[in-house]
């Protein structure tokens, strides 16, 4: 094995992970750290140019207040969630958001106008952009505030570390290159995680070659939670899943079809599932209040194709694209002009694939399909975590001083907004939890919130942490351990002679370790059958999730035997103990809220009803204690800010 | 459907600073064989589609064939990306030709000032203000609860 050299790297704020939030943590900190004579460093996974959720691309910033007020967000957002979120963290982005939004402008990314100059809304919330180079442009303004001499790109943090004196507070982190044998230990008083949230823990639809096209984007490992949850901060919310419905196999974007187009959908008889189920005596009103109002909460509108599909065996899912487009072009006054609109539309429709899932548009071409001609499938995807979206699980976080009541600000609020319950640690974008229905432009916003208040974390607390070096050792070694592993036993069997154009991974069969990708499986696999995902028709019980529970123990127990060939599959590895420990977290939370709040994302077969009297005025939180590798579960009272009036709609 | 790398196409960035499709991808999954300076998708079932090392490739040597598992052969989508806008062509499976422009930013690449345009406002370290406010807002205040 190659030897490891050890890069030590000391700052005063850390950002894990510059995605969008972490680029808006790049943009505002370096502001106030230059103010305040604190240092500043990045680390990224990849390239910071497209790394994270965004960097292929996106048609729309989803969150845009405009001339609406952050009750009113509010009233949507608490509407989709089926009642669970913060109040305090969602109306503190939405104050700031449009800010974030008009800067995106300035650094050049083009935002959809109208004839008279006022921006383009796909749905009330929505603006339309042209976001072929959204993340390299953002990622552009954070390098350009932060310096790219502090930026350390290629570089996987696996864990973070304790103060030697003080077991509730950050003093480091540590990880290696991906390219280099390079381990690195940084050390620092605060850091902000912003490590994206967590794909591949249940099974994809598509398990061959189609197994990295998910939704939201493969390298999303889980990270922000298990940076978070193994340095002991108290996590929220973690049974909130999100499961988008989408174009079947390619998972493009349907939100301009349904929102910019005025797209229906229907099940394969032609039956308007969601019309009906608003409509009196409809599936809806037995999930009230939330089912009874507009917009109808994603969770829902799943819930209502399901039954379609699953219940009444009358799949698939159509969406009415040619019915959509012949509608719009239809206005139009004579021949000429219809063709016009329609050549206008086609591009519309064409851009929203090719600025965000590509996939999708090869896939429209390889099976010849002309939306203009006929429907197209759309079908629920398999669960992800991910809270920027219509999902909740993060970090439990401190919200801001100034949006609390006198009974929130005992709860709530804990001195710096967006830290953690581990002193010096901060979350931002998908690592915070239940401040959901951020996306891009929400993610960049907290990220800027966060770094803000941990600079002033760092001015207040101007005493470095003490890292136990003993404890870094130790790591350091686990770090490499699938590394030893491979080379330790990889001449115990065979694996085929034929000469090989490259050095392309084959899997190998070794009864001393795991590969990172039979390990995946292995999850997937548990995940899905016993955890509520697609292959159970999103179905669990307390059986199940126990039978789970007691697998996951027994993988947890075999991880330390993953083995890893080069520097890539070793991130692999440590992806998968990543994953690993959101979907025990995961299993856990759904074990303890014993309820179905959320149907069409999952369902409790045991408890098949929402229960609003036990569980709805209540957020699960757990805590996780690393030592006894114990979970402890409880309970966060929800306390609403202000009255919500009447809900405003997408 | 994942990326690959036409052989005859790729040079291996040979006379750049750094392979550009190992440079950019977001999963690490673009490897450089350096006996044949060519590069190569090493994981192609953890491809994600992105396109980011199609449009970065300085010979048009990456292009993308759709996942095996799902999507039939025969099609093409291909990116020309400029510096202002990007050129798609889509080509069908029976045939059918569609090209799109789009554009993708309107600064020069390089030049995003991290204010965005909206200088230096009157918050302090003690407050809720972000730096660029409450320009970059376009409003007055900030919000807060009671407003």
């Amino acid at each position: 094995m190659q030897e490891f050299k050890t890069i030590e790297v000391t700052t005063d704020l850390l950002i894990i992970g510059p995605g969008m939030a972490g680029s808006g943590a790049c943009v505002e900190g370096a502001y106030w750290a230059d103010k305040n004579d604190v240092k500043m460093a990045v680390v990224d996974k990849a390239a910071m140019e497209r790394s994270g959720a965004v960097g292929m691309g996106l048609s729309a910033i989803n969150q845009y207040q405009g001339e609406n007020t952050p009750v009113d967000y509010l009233s949507y957002v608490r509407q989709d969630l089926m009642g669970l979120c913060r109040d305090d963290l969602v109306m503190d982005i939405s104050r700031h958001v449009n800010g974030s939004v008009h800067m995106f402008e300035g650094y050049g990314l083009p935002i959809w106008k109208d004839p008279e100059g006022n921006y383009v809304h796909e749905g009330r919330w929505q603006l339309m952009i042209n976001g072929e180079s959204y993340k390299a442009i953002v990622a552009e303004a954070g390098k350009n505030a932060v310096g790219m001499d502090n930026i350390f790109e290629r570089v996987f943090i696996t864990q973070l570390l304790l103060d030697k004196n003080d077991k509730n507070r950050v003093a480091g982190a540590i990880g290696f290159s991906v390219r280099d044998p390079e381990i690195y230990v940084f050390r620092f008083k605060a850091c902000i995680v912003s490590a994206g949230g967590a794909v591949h823990v249940f099974k994809p639809r598509s398990t061959g070659e189609g197994l990295g096209r998910a939704w939201y984007p493969p390298w999303n490992a889980g990270s922000s939670s298990y940076l978070c949850t193994t340095a002991g901060a108290e996590m929220t919310s973690q049974e909130v899943v999100f499961i988008p419905g989408r174009f079947k196999d390619g998972y493009g974007p349907v939100g301009a079809w349904f929102l910019l187009f005025k797209a229906a959908a229907t099940s394969a008889t032609g039956f308007n599932y969601m019309a009906e189920g608003l409509a009196e005596g409809g599936e809806l009103h037995n999930w009230p209040p939330y089912g009874e109002v507009k917009p109808i909460p994603t969770c829902l509108r799943n819930h209502l194709m399901m039954i379609e599909m699953y219940e009444k065996g009358d799949g698939p899912i159509f969406i009415h694209t040619d019915k959509a487009i012949a509608k719009l072009a239809e206005t139009a006054p004579d021949e000429k002009a219809y063709k016009k609109e329609l050549k206008k539309l086609e591009a519309e429709a064409w851009e929203d694939f090719l600025d965000m899932t590509i996939s999708q548009a090869v896939l429209w071409a390889a099976k010849d399909v002309f939306p203009e001609e006929g429907p197209s499938e759309i079908m629920p995807s398999e669960p992800y975590f991910i809270g920027s979206h219509s999902g909740a699980s993060g970090a439990w976080c401190s919200g801001p001083e100034d949006i609390q009541t006198e009974d929130s600000k005992n709860e709530y609020f804990w001195g710096y907004n967006r830290m953690t319950t581990v002193k010096g640690l901060f979350a931002a974008g998908d690592g915070v939890g239940i401040s959901s229905h951020k996306f891009s432009s929400g993610s960049f916003t907290e990220g800027r919130i966060a770094a803000k208040a941990a600079v002033k974390y760092c001015v207040e607390n101007p005493d470095m942490p003490e890292i136990d070096n003993a404890e870094v050792e130790k790591l350091k070694e686990q770090l490499l351990l699938p590394l030893k592993h491979y080379e330790a036993h990889k001449d115990y069997t065979t694996l085929g002679t034929a000469t090989k154009k490259y050095d392309l991974p084959v899997e190998e069969v070794n009864p001393n370790y795991i590969t990172p990708k039979m390990a995946i499986f292995r999850l997937n696999k548990i995940m899905d059958e016993y955890v509520a995902g697609w292959g159970t028709n999103y179905t669990c019980s307390a059986t199940t999730l126990n039978i789970a529970l007691d697998l996951i123990k027994l993988l947890k127990e075999d991880l330390p035997k993953l083995a890893a060939r080069n520097l890539h599959e070793l991130m692999r590895c440590w992806e998968n103990v990543h994953r690993v420990q959101i979907a025990e977290a995961h299993a856990r939370h759904k074990l303890y809220r014993e309820e179905t709040r959320w149907p069409g994302y999952y369902y409790r077969s045991d408890f098949r009803k929402m229960n609003e009297d036990q569980w709805g005025k209540v957020f699960v939180n757990s805590v996780y204690d690393a030592e006894n590798d114990e979970f402890r579960m409880l309970k966060r009272p929800i306390i609403h800010l202000v009255d919500i009036k009447q809900v405003v709609g997408m | 459907m994942p990326s690959f790398v036409i052989d005859e196409k790729c040079d291996g960035c040979k006379g750049g600073d750094k392979t550009a499709c190992m440079y950019i991808c977001p999963n690490d999954l673009m490897v450089l064989d350096v006996d044949r300076m060519k590069a190569y998708n090493a994981e192609p079932d953890m491809c994600w589609e992105c396109y980011n090392c199609v449009k970065i490739c300085p010979t048009q040597a990456v292009e993308v064939r759709g996942y095996a598992d799902f999507t039939p052969l025969g099609a093409s989508v291909v990116p020309m990306r400029g510096s202002e806008d990007i050129m798609w062509t889509v080509k069908f499976r029976g045939g059918t030709i569609k090209r799109f422009k789009f554009p993708i930013r309107t600064t020069p690449e390089g030049e995003a000032k991290p204010d965005g345009g909206f200088g230096v406002g009157s918050g302090t370290l003690d407050d809720q203000l972000l730096f660029t406010e409450p320009a970059s807002l376009k409003a007055d205040k900030l919000w807060t609860l009671g407003d």
